[in-house]
Formats: C-alpha cells, sequence, structure tokens
C-alpha cells in the first residue's frame, strides 16, 4: 500500500489531532520503516485461526438488572471547568 | 527490613508510625529532587492515613508505606498517567487495587514518574510537563520503562516499600531488571483494572514491585482479588502447588550481552533448553500492533471537556478537541495514536489488528505446549543492562521498541513473569526472568526464594 503525506494528514484528522509539516515527514518515514519491519506477520497463513481478542478467554459477564450507586453529579462535575446549571458545557455543535 | 516485620512492628507498636510516616515523606521529597520518582507526593493523604493507624493498627498492611505508579487513580490525588492531557485530573474514587491496599492498612505515598500512558520502555517519553527519572545506579543511565519511577524508587528508598507498578509488554520487569529490584507482572485478568487509565485493554495487568519476594507473597494476594467492576477480572483461583520440577531456557533470548547471559545460566542447577520460534518471530509486531490500536482508542476519549487539560471553549467541537489534544500530547503518543488509527481503519483492520490477533492465538498456543513439559520458562529479562541517556537519543522509534523482545511474548499471551536480580554487570543490574503457565504466579514465588 502506498503511504503518503495526504494518508497521515488524513490519519491525523480522524484522531483529531494537528500535525506541523515537520512532525509529518518524521512520522512518514517512521511509520514506513515501522510497517515494513511489521509486514513480518503476513509469512504466516492464519486462515482457521480464531483471533484472541483478550490472552485468556472470558465468556460474557453479566451482573444483575438492577440500580446501582454511581457518581452524583457534583462528582461527575468535579473535574471540569466547563459546566453550567449541573451539565457539562461544550464547544459548538452547529 | 521485610515488609512483613515492619508491620508485625507497626502492630505492636515499637514503631510511632506518624514519626515513621514523616520520616518517609521526607526521603520521598529528598530523593525526588535529584531523582524524579514521583509526578506528586501525596503528604496530606498519607499523614490521614498514618493517624488512622496508629489509633488502630490492624491489617495485614497496617502502615507500610506504597506508592502507586501515576496511572491507577487514587481518590483525590493527581492523576495524569505521566500525561499533560490529564493535568489536575483529581479521581473522585480509588482504583479498586487501591482500594483493597487501602483496606489492609497501607499508606499511599504518591504517583510514581512513568513514561507517559506507559508509551515507551525507558521512562524517557515522559509527558510534557513531567520530568525524567534517574537510575539509582547511576544518573546518567535510564531506569527503564514505563514504570520507572516506581522500580528507582522501590530500590532507592531505605524504608521497607512496595510499589504498585503496571506492564502492557514489560513495564513493570523492565524497569525492575534495571534498577535491580523485584518485580511480578501477574496473570491477565488476576489483579482487576478498574480505576487503572488504561494503555491498551487485552494488554494491561497490575503487578508490584519490591526489594524482597516476601513482599511480592505478602501483597499479591491482596491486590489479586475479583471485581465486578472488571469484566475481565478472573474468578478463578491461583494455582496453590507452587514446586517447580523442570525448567527450560528459551534458546533465541540469549543472544544477549555475553555476562548476562552467564548470570542467567550460572543461577540454574538443571535446566533443558527450549526454541519458541512463533514468539521469536512475531511476538514484537503482533504487541505492537494490538498495543498502538487499543490505545488509540483508548486515547480518543481526551478532548478537554470533563477532566484533564481544559482550555478557553472556542471554536467548532472539531476545532477544540483537535486544538487540545494537539497540545496535551507529547510526540510519542501522537506517533502511536497515528499509527494506531491507521492499523484500525477501514481497509487495514484485517490485515494487521485482526492479523495480530489470531497471530497471538497461536504464539499462546505455543506457549501452552512448553507448558505441558515444564513448569518455567526462563530468559534474561532484558537484553542489555540500563542504557546511558546519550545512547538511546538517537534509536528510531523501531529501535526502541525492539528493546521489548524479550518481554512482549508473556504480556501478549497475559503469562505472570517474574524478574529478580542476579547481580552486576558493568556496575549495573542484570535481571533474571521467570515465566509460569496462566495463575501460577506461586511457582514464580517459590523460585525466586531460593
Amino acid at each position: 500500500m502506498n503511504i503518503d503525506k495526504d494518508l497521515i494528514k488524513k490519519v491525523a484528522k480522524n484522531a483529531h489531532l494537528n500535525l506541523t509539516e515537520s512532525e509529518i515527514k518524521e512520522f512518514l518515514t517512521q511509520l514506513k520503516e515501522i510497517l515494513n519491519n511489521f509486514s513480518i506477520i503476513n509469512d504466516i497463513n492464519t486462515n482457521d485461526i480464531k483471533p484472541s481478542f483478550q490472552p485468556i478467554e472470558i465468556k460474557n459477564i453479566y451482573r444483575e438488572d438492577k440500580v446501582e450507586k454511581s457518581l452524583t453529579q457534583e462528582e461527575a462535575l468535579a473535574n471540569t471547568k466547563h459546566k453550567k446549571d449541573g451539565f457539562f458545557k461544550g464547544p459548538k455543535a452547529i | 527490613m521485610k515488609a512483613q516485620e515492619f508491620i508485625q512492628k507497626v502492630k505492636n507498636q515499637e514503631i510511632d508510625i506518624i514519626e515513621h510516616t514523616h520520616k518517609v515523606l521526607d526521603e520521598a521529597k529528598k530523593i525526588n529532587k535529584g531523582y524524579n520518582y514521583f509526578n506528586i507526593i501525596s503528604e496530606d493523604l498519607a499523614l490521614e492515613q498514618a493517624k488512622n493507624i496508629s489509633k488502630n493498627p490492624k491489617g495485614k498492611l497496617a502502615g507500610l508505606p506504597i506508592s502507586i505508579k501515576d496511572c491507577i487513580c487514587v481518590k483525590n490525588v493527581e492523576s495524569t498517567a505521566g500525561s499533560k492531557i490529564l493535568k489536575d485530573y483529581k479521581p473522585v474514587f480509588n482504583a479498586t487495587v487501591v482500594q483493597n491496599l487501602i483496606n489492609e492498612g497501607a499508606i499511599i505515598i504518591g504517583k510514581t514518574s512513568q513514561d507517559e500512558f506507559g508509551f515507551g520502555s525507558f521512562s524517557v517519553n515522559v509527558g510534557l510537563d513531567k520530568k525524567i527519572p534517574k537510575n539509582p545506579f547511576d544518573i546518567t543511565r535510564v531506569t527503564g520503562g514505563s514504570s520507572g519511577g516506581s522500580a528507582g524508587y522501590t530500590s532507592i528508598t531505605k524504608y521497607p516499600h512496595i510499589s504498585i507498578a503496571e506492564s502492557t509488554g514489560g513495564s513493570i520487569v523492565n524497569p525492575a531488571s534495571f534498577c535491580g529490584v523485584t518485580g511480578l507482572c501477574p496473570t491477565y485478568g488476576l489483579v482487576s483494572r478498574y480505576g487503572l487509565i488504561d494503555y491498551s485493554n487485552s494488554l494491561d495487568k497490575i503487578g508490584p514491585i519490591s526489594k524482597y519476594i516476601h513482599d511480592i507473597e505478602l501483597v499479591l494476594p491482596i491486590m489479586a482479588q475479583h471485581d465486578p467492576k472488571d469484566s475481565t477480572s478472573l474468578k478463578e483461583k491461583l494455582n496453590q502447588d507452587s514446586k517447580t520440577k523442570k525448567i527450560a531456557v528459551i534458546k533465541e533470548t540469549l543472544n544477549v550481552e555475553e555476562k548476562i547471559k552467564d548470570l542467567v545460566l550460572d543461577k540454574l542447577d538443571d535446566y533443558d533448553t527450549i526454541s519458541l520460534p512463533l514468539v521469536e518471530k512475531y511476538s514484537l509486531a503482533c504487541y505492537y500492533l494490538i498495543a498502538m490500536s487499543e490505545s488509540s482508542t483508548n486515547l480518543a476519549k481526551y478532548c478537554g471537556i470533563r477532566y484533564g487539560l481544559q482550555k478557553e471553549l472556542k471554536g467548532s467541537f472539531d476545532e477544540y478537541f483537535t486544538s487540545v489534544r494537539s497540545s496535551g500530547f507529547s510526540k510519542e503518543a501522537k506517533r502511536r495514536i497515528i499509527l494506531g488509527t491507521f492499523a484500525r481503519m477501514a481497509g487495514f483492520r484485517d490485515a494487521y489488528y485482526l492479523k495480530a490477533m489470531k497471530i497471538r492465538t497461536l504464539i499462546i498456543n505455543e506457549y501452552k505446549k512448553a507448558f505441558k513439559k515444564y513448569d518455567l520458562l526462563v530468559s534474561p529479562t532484558m537484553p542489555i543492562i540500563a542504557p546511558k541517556f546519550t545512547e538511546i537519543k538517537k534509536l528510531t522509534p523501531l529501535q526502541n521498541y525492539m528493546i521489548d523482545i524479550l518481554t512482549v511474548g508473556p504480556n501478549l499471551t497475559g503469562l505472570p513473569h517474574i524478574t529478580n536480580n542476579i547481580g552486576l554487570v558493568n556496575k549495573m543490574p542484570a535481571g533474571i526472568m521467570y515465566i509460569a503457565d496462566h495463575l501460577n504466579e506461586n511457582k514464580l514465588i517459590e523460585i525466586n526464594k531460593k
């Protein structure tokens, strides 16, 4: 695949990061080197292999469907400067 | 003094715990000026806990000073995972593991320095507003990472102490080895991750670092309690059989500094040699693809609204989030976000992320086959002694990642592993690493008592 500056810019936009021109240039070289090295994973056939999304098999964990104690409104808002009338305040949506 | 002996003295009221805690805090502050092991020293909390213990000296850890890696939440103490993006964040709750320790009378003395979110092997990738920890044996060298502050402080303090660290790809045993102490990374899911500021959910494990194996034995059962708040927390108990009959040295791991190899082999009486070709060839690439994919997802939540670094609300959603994130993350965090976001993008996900998950299955199978024959697998912990800051300056990111070659295997597969000091090479500590099958931590502890 072709990894170029435009692809890095697109990925950065998706990830909500502003990169400088020099960062884009630096990351481009480094990403190519890293992905080239990691392409070793293509050497092995995994067609019939199940993925291990966890290192230990874990079955679905459910809890009782009952109301439990949660953070108070005051606690939930304790770490933000951006609050009004007991709610979080965010930037403009439209 | 070992923790157990100290705790007994506290319970017998032979030690004035308030006076002792003052001494510990004074020493920590003094050490921190030269070595940068703490992002914050929680003096008020520690003294309040000491007062409570002095009135009622109860609990399996009564009065024991414990430090906590910065990525593990401590109520009302700034917890940043070493990142500027979490500046001023004071959790309104304790991580389950922290609460378990406090319930047994532990005294929390501070949050230890680390690579930002755990993104590093040397603790030099600290957040934009943080200081780099220095090796206690030689301040021109790194502590290792990412739990550098935990290992460095444990090594240097003259007081009984346990540090609670965290490993994703080797971040407990790496710095413990470089700083000459013992570190245990438990089975994935044994210790609750509730309240851990996560790096990579399928890889993160919380574990202890100490000078003494008996301290690890003391604290592990307190840490390892099933927690309904963490859906990956195991209900299974540890295997009580702690006897080791057969050991194998992993052949591919002996390609390290000659003196380190000699120390490792000298430590063992009787051993076989085993080859793990899949681990050697694929574990590093698999590990990093999974770690970066999961971390880029985890880091998506930092947007400057609910907690952490915040700015004046200006511009659109996109503009505000981008502005906060761009000024809060360091370069290594940005690099990993870019790589991980790329590896999960439509069209690439199957080729990278899913493929890595499938190879993980094959690597787990390779280890499991080895554990049918052997109780423990052995390797050097790190291929080199702690390098100098000047030596790692010119390494490319890939060369940095390669330093984890011996530790990513057990981390990728959630296998418990431990490092112990085996002596000095050029006046710097070297470590031996034992790996056990899932839930066989008792074998790791027992072998290190010898």
